[in-house]
């Protein structure tokens, strides 16, 4: 019985930390947070995307908080992201609402493709925006596609929706 | 001698009835005949309970906050706690504390002062209560998974909106205000009905007490205001998690629609908590006064209008929105309008006071504290009508102040009051006097000492809401004059406990009616037992317990082997029919289980709403399932 | 009866000191500075008054309630008439009609008082010279835009508003994200900012001085740290300071400051800052070309010394926990520089 009780007490306790996670402002970047990355994907410079999984691959400290995600959605915005991936469907920018990405879609690989930039077009923003908010862009940016908690998204935005996020079937993702 | 023959000398004593009477109205044993009780003594306790708890929470939350802003650039508190404990705290006092609190006392006292056996639906009652627990639950769940709201109790949008306010947190908040509405309109229906067919036959409307008018007012109030919150927080909650676009500026909808429902509901509100005490005020005076209330008529009106005019002025709270200048004219009019029909009442209660010789008793103190308290509020709730005025102060600590004069003052003190008159019985022992006695003077001096210097702080430009302030604004010693106030009303809220437990244990037994009050609940046994009278009381006058003993009348010949209870005629209270009550169930709790698993969940995902309806429906069709008589004196 | 007027005075002069006796009266609603904030003021000090002796002849009736002697529980027992004696009641019956009669009668003076203060407080001024501004609120500070039908003198700054004195002020309020309110209670009541809408409202200061405001409706996490000032300048004083904010930015004359330049050019700042004359175009955040005049920063957080510059730079979330300022990493040897440069732009 008092192994029984233990687990619920953790499984309890489980749920209590994920949701306070969810929740977590982290509103003054810890030093850590602020260290470069840099290389994050340690990617092929030839064979830039491919075979990531081979590579030590950074995890975005800025996954699955609300905060952070709605953080990047703002700077998406502020720095006109929107400009040319509009709200993720794409436009002079490819969409970012899909499954196969040219560059990899793992946090890392969004994290490499924002600071480097890549050809055709997607400037290289590296010292340009600080590290720590280029990881919450990418947590946005993922959260687009649904691979944030939904309890982390957002529903919508204050803004003219011309989302196609609310369109977007997320199983099949979007035909384009 | 049984109980009631103390009132009643002429009650036939047949012990057999009595014991039969016991026996139908029994509580089920066990952990689980507990979750199943019925009776209205127990689920109002469980609400005063409750709401006490909620009580303790809120004023530990305001600690908090007085803390945090006892000096300039305090580091107690970062904003976002801060906000978080504001917001808290405002929600724990209006939702989960006054409104449950004065529900809880209705539902216990009600039922007593009309001199019947239970509320007209005892099942749908212990619902209520579970739904309100839920709800308690579920918002304080949030607050321990550091998701405490934190975007005032208001939540205006768009800052309560999903961009900018990430995460479940309020979410959490839209969605516990759905509880409580469950469990408000639920109360509020089964009171209305209580009183309107279930009062003693003889007490006539214009011999009802002028508590039971107040809860028959403020329970209409409920049933008219709590729609207004539900399509707020709807609007908010699918704008949250659905993308709907209802408070979307960019889209058609309307940040200030939110405001006008929410208000619409949100000034009501205030009279849904302060009405019935009123209704505590009336009873303790006449009590305690020992005289009949001088302008019966008058006092009833002026509740009524009062009630009517709740919902004229709710945009008071948005004069700063730009309004036109006649809705500003409009407003201002009806608002100090209130001033009329509470000045009625204030006059009353001073001239009953006046016509008799007044025991000062603690549960008096508390109103001549009360009228001390609210009387200074409602002046500045004057001010606060007045459009030009209001744009200086709105949004301050002024407002601040004024609306714990009037909550505080207008509500709490009186339901101090009301415990100390009523614990007798509720518990058949006497509160004890004389720390009742300090405990007034150090809530009394505690409270003025904190909200009082809060009108000059805002007049001197302090806005509320605001976690710090730097220390050449000039606000530091009045805010730190606040600060130990707060804490000597915390010392006054200890007192309470403290004489609370030792009175009873220790009190002194009370008898039946130890102020020699007028109304019918001092005709129960102290403590009121599962079915209140041994004969129903039938009712010749306004004050039923000061006709002469040999002149009170009861009745005789019901069934006291079921739960059966008189239904009245609705003016004249004239015997109708008997009514049968159903025995305890566990489907109440069951069925506030179902919907809460769909409430919560749909905050997550909204196939909640589905899998709740679809369990919520098979707990209601057990709830309903027809029992074979088996035994027709249980049918 | 000589001593009345002179304790009625007494108390006058007593509540008033609690008042408005305080040192700091830069943010007050009882120490007004123009004629809008004067005639709340006026209205104030008569509500005060009269619902005060109110308030006092309410206190005695209650209390004399208990004059005569109190009686005690065995006493009660024998009591068995409960009613007041018809004269009496009567009496008293009579004493509640006229008190709600006279309830009735203050009540339709204090609303036709107050609808006409509002109404004058509301009323669009004519006069040729007035001044219109647009205050937009953001989270966590003002945008301030002197319109103008000549878009040469459109001006647009940030957290502080000069106006000069005796012109009518009007103030158009518009929002960016979330509802914020207006509020310099020296010049007039508050008006709130809502997006997707214009508010409107009138101020005008008196006297020179200094007035500050502070964002009233709560608007997030940094709603305590949302001031703006109000500076009232005799007219050429305000003419001149309008001029000189009208020129682009003041080239860097120093090599430091030169160096200050090109560290925010390069850096994250013109994301969001525009400094009128370089690249730096960035609509986020405020305007900085005349930086280096304003009294504060941050939302008049801090006030603007070379020190706070510095650390709000480099820290600017402990300063001002939640703003929406990046933290960047501005290496030492670039940090000088760029406040030297950004305290240039007077």
């Amino acid at each position: 019985m008092p192994y029984l009780k233990c687990r619920n007490a953790l499984c309890i306790a489980c749920l209590l930390l994920a949701a306070c996670q969810r929740q977590h402002r982290d509103i003054r970047p810890s030093p850590t947070r602020l260290a470069i990355y840099g290389d994050a994907a340690k990617e092929d410079a030839l064979r830039p995307g491919g075979r990531v999984n081979s590579q030590p691959v950074v995890n975005n400290p800025y996954n699955a908080s609300a905060y952070d995600i709605s953080e990047g959605q703002r700077l998406y915005n502020w720095y006109n992201c929107s400009g040319c991936h509009f709200n993720g469907g794409g436009g002079i920018g490819p969409p970012l609402i899909k499954k196969h990405w040219i560059y990899g879609g793992e946090p890392a690989n969004l994290f490499d493709t924002i600071v480097k930039g890549r050809p055709n077009g997607m400037p290289a923003w590296g010292g340009r925006i600080p590290e720590y908010q280029v990881w919450q862009i990418v947590a946005y940016v993922r959260s687009m596609n649904g691979e944030q908690p939904r309890s982390a998204t957002a529903a919508r935005l204050d803004t003219i929706q011309t989302n196609p996020q609310t369109i977007v079937n997320r199983t099949t993702g979007p035909t384009k | 001698m049984t109980a009631t023959q103390d009132i009643y000398p002429q009650t036939p004593t047949l012990d057999q009835d009595i014991q039969q009477l016991a026996q139908s109205w029994r509580h089920p044993r066990g952990i689980f005949g507990w979750l199943s009780y019925t009776t209205h003594q127990a689920i109002g306790m469980r609400y005063i309970v409750t709401a006490f708890v909620m009580l303790l929470a809120g004023g530990a939350e305001a600690l908090m906050m007085r803390t945090q802003l006892m000096h300039s650039n305090n580091g107690y508190l970062g904003p976002e706690r801060y906000n978080q404990i504001f917001t808290t705290h405002g929600t724990t006092m209006m939702f989960l504390f006054a409104v449950p609190m004065m529900e809880g006392m209705a539902i216990y006292l009600i039922p007593l002062m009309c001199g019947t056996r239970n509320v007209a639906f005892p099942r749908l009652n212990a619902f209520g209560y579970w739904m309100y627990l839920f709800g308690v639950l579920f918002l304080y769940w949030g607050v321990f998974t550091n998701a405490a709201p934190d975007v005032g109790w208001f939540a205006y949008p768009p800052l309560s909106g999903p961009q900018y306010t990430p995460g479940k947190s309020t979410d959490y908040w839209a969605q516990m205000i759905t509880f409580t509405e469950v469990s408000a309109l639920c109360v509020a229906a089964e009171l209305i009905a209580t009183i309107l067919k279930m009062r003693a036959p003889g007490m006539s409307l214009n011999r009802m007490p002028l508590y039971v008018w107040s809860i028959l007012t403020q329970s209409w109030m409920i049933i008219f205001a709590m729609p207004a919150i539900v399509l707020a927080s709807s609007y908010l909650l699918s704008d949250r998690t659905v993308a709907t676009q209802f408070v979307n500026p960019a889209e058609g909808g309307d940040p200030l629609l939110y405001q006008h429902i929410f208000w619409f509901f949100g000034h009501p509100e205030v009279y849904i908590i302060f009405i019935p005490a009123l209704g505590f005020v009336s009873s303790i005076v006449v009590a305690h006064a020992q005289r009949e209330l001088i302008g019966y008529t008058a006092m009833v009106l002026a509740q009524i209008a009062n009630g009517f005019i709740a919902f004229g002025l709710w945009v008071h709270h948005m004069f700063a929105t730009d309004l036109p200048q006649i809705g500003e004219a409009y407003f201002t009019a009806s608002s100090m309008m209130i001033a009329i029909t509470s000045g009625v009442q204030i006059f009353c209660w001073i001239a009953t006071l006046w016509s008799g010789k007044p025991r000062l008793t603690t549960a008096l103190l508390f109103v001549y504290g009360f009228i001390a308290i609210f009387v200074l509020g409602g002046l500045t709730g004057v001010i606060l009508a007045s459009v030009p005025l209001d744009l200086q102060v709105h949004d301050t600590f002024f407002v601040v102040a004024h609306f714990h004069y009037v909550l505080i003052g207008g509500a709490v003190f009186p339901l101090f009051g009301a415990f100390y008159h009523w614990f007798p019985k509720f518990t058949g022992r006497m509160m004890n006097e004389r720390l009742g006695r300090i405990n007034f003077w150090v809530l009394f001096a505690g409270f003025n000492l904190t909200f009082f210097p809060m009108h000059i702080l805002g007049l001197k430009g302090m806005p509320r809401r605001i976690y710090t302030y730097s220390p050449e604004m000039g606000w530091d010693q009045l805010n730190l004059l606040a600060t130990i106030g707060a804490y000597i009303i915390a010392f006054g809220g200890l007192l309470f406990l403290v004489n609370l437990f030792w009175s009873r244990k220790f009190g002194a037994i009370a008898g039946n009616n130890p102020w020699n009050a007028d109304s019918l609940e001092w005709a129960a046994a102290s403590p009121a037992p599962n079915y209140n009278f041994e004969y129903l009381p039938a009712v010749t006058s306004r004050y039923p317990l000061w006709v002469p003993a040999e002149e009170r009348t009861f009745v005789t010949g019901t069934r006291t082997d079921r739960r059966e209870v008189l239904v009245t005629t609705l003016m004249d209270a004239q015997p109708h029919h008997r009514y049968i009550l159903p025995r305890p169930s566990i489907w109440p709790l069951i069925a506030a289980i179902c919907v809460t698993v769909g409430f919560a969940g749909s905050v997550f995902n909204g196939w909640y709403i589905t899998w709740g309806t679809i369990i919520s429906a098979l707990a209601l069709i057990g709830w309903f399932w027809p029992k074979r008589p088996l035994d027709p004196a249980h049918d | 009866m000589k001593r009345a007027p002179t304790v009625t005075r007494f108390l006058a002069a007593a509540a008033q000191l609690v008042l408005t006796g305080c040192i700091y009266n830069k943010q007050s609603a009882v120490n007004p500075a123009g004629p809008q904030a004067g005639r709340i003021d006026t209205l104030w000090w008569s509500f005060f008054w009269l619902l005060g002796v109110i308030f006092i002849i309410v206190m005695i009736l209650t209390l004399l309630t208990l004059r005569r002697p109190r009686r005690d529980f065995d006493q009660q027992r024998i009591e068995t008439t409960h009613k007041a004696s018809e004269e009496t009641d009567s009496r008293l019956r009579r004493i509640i009609t006229g008190a709600t009669i006279l309830t009735i009668v203050i009540l339709f003076v204090l609303i036709v008082a107050s609808s006409v203060v509002g109404k004058q407080n509301s009323e669009f001024s004519t006069a040729p010279n007035q001044l219109t501004v647009q205050v937009t609120g953001n989270q966590w500070w003002w945008q301030i835009e002197y319109l103008n039908s000549d878009p040469s003198q459109v001006l647009v700054t940030a957290n502080e508003i000069h106006v000069p004195v005796g012109r009518p002020v009007q103030i158009r309020g518009l929002s960016n994200d979330v509802i914020h309110s207006f509020w310099v209670p020296n010049l007039n009541g508050k008006r709130d900012l809502i997006p997707s809408r214009v508010t409107t409202q009138w101020i005008q200061a008196d006297h020179a001085g200094e007035f500050r405001g502070q964002c009233a409706e709560f608007c997030g996490l940094q709603h305590a740290h949302m001031a703006v000032w109000v500076i009232a300048e005799p007219e050429d004083k305000f003419l001149a300071w309008y001029k000189a904010q009208l020129q682009p930015a003041a080239k860097p004359s120093t090599p430091e400051q030169q160096r200050g330049q090109q560290v925010f050019l390069n850096y994250e700042c013109v994301y969001c800052h525009a400094i009128q004359g370089t690249p730096a175009s960035g609509q986020n955040g405020p305007d900085l070309t005349h930086f280096g005049s304003r009294r504060g920063i941050a939302a008049n957080t801090l006030p603007n010394t070379t020190g706070n510059l510095a650390g709000w730079i480099l820290d600017p979330q402990s300063v001002k926990p939640g703003n929406h300022m990046a933290t960047v990493p501005v290496s030492s040897t670039d940090l000088h520089p760029l406040v030297e440069y950004l305290e240039s732009l007077k």
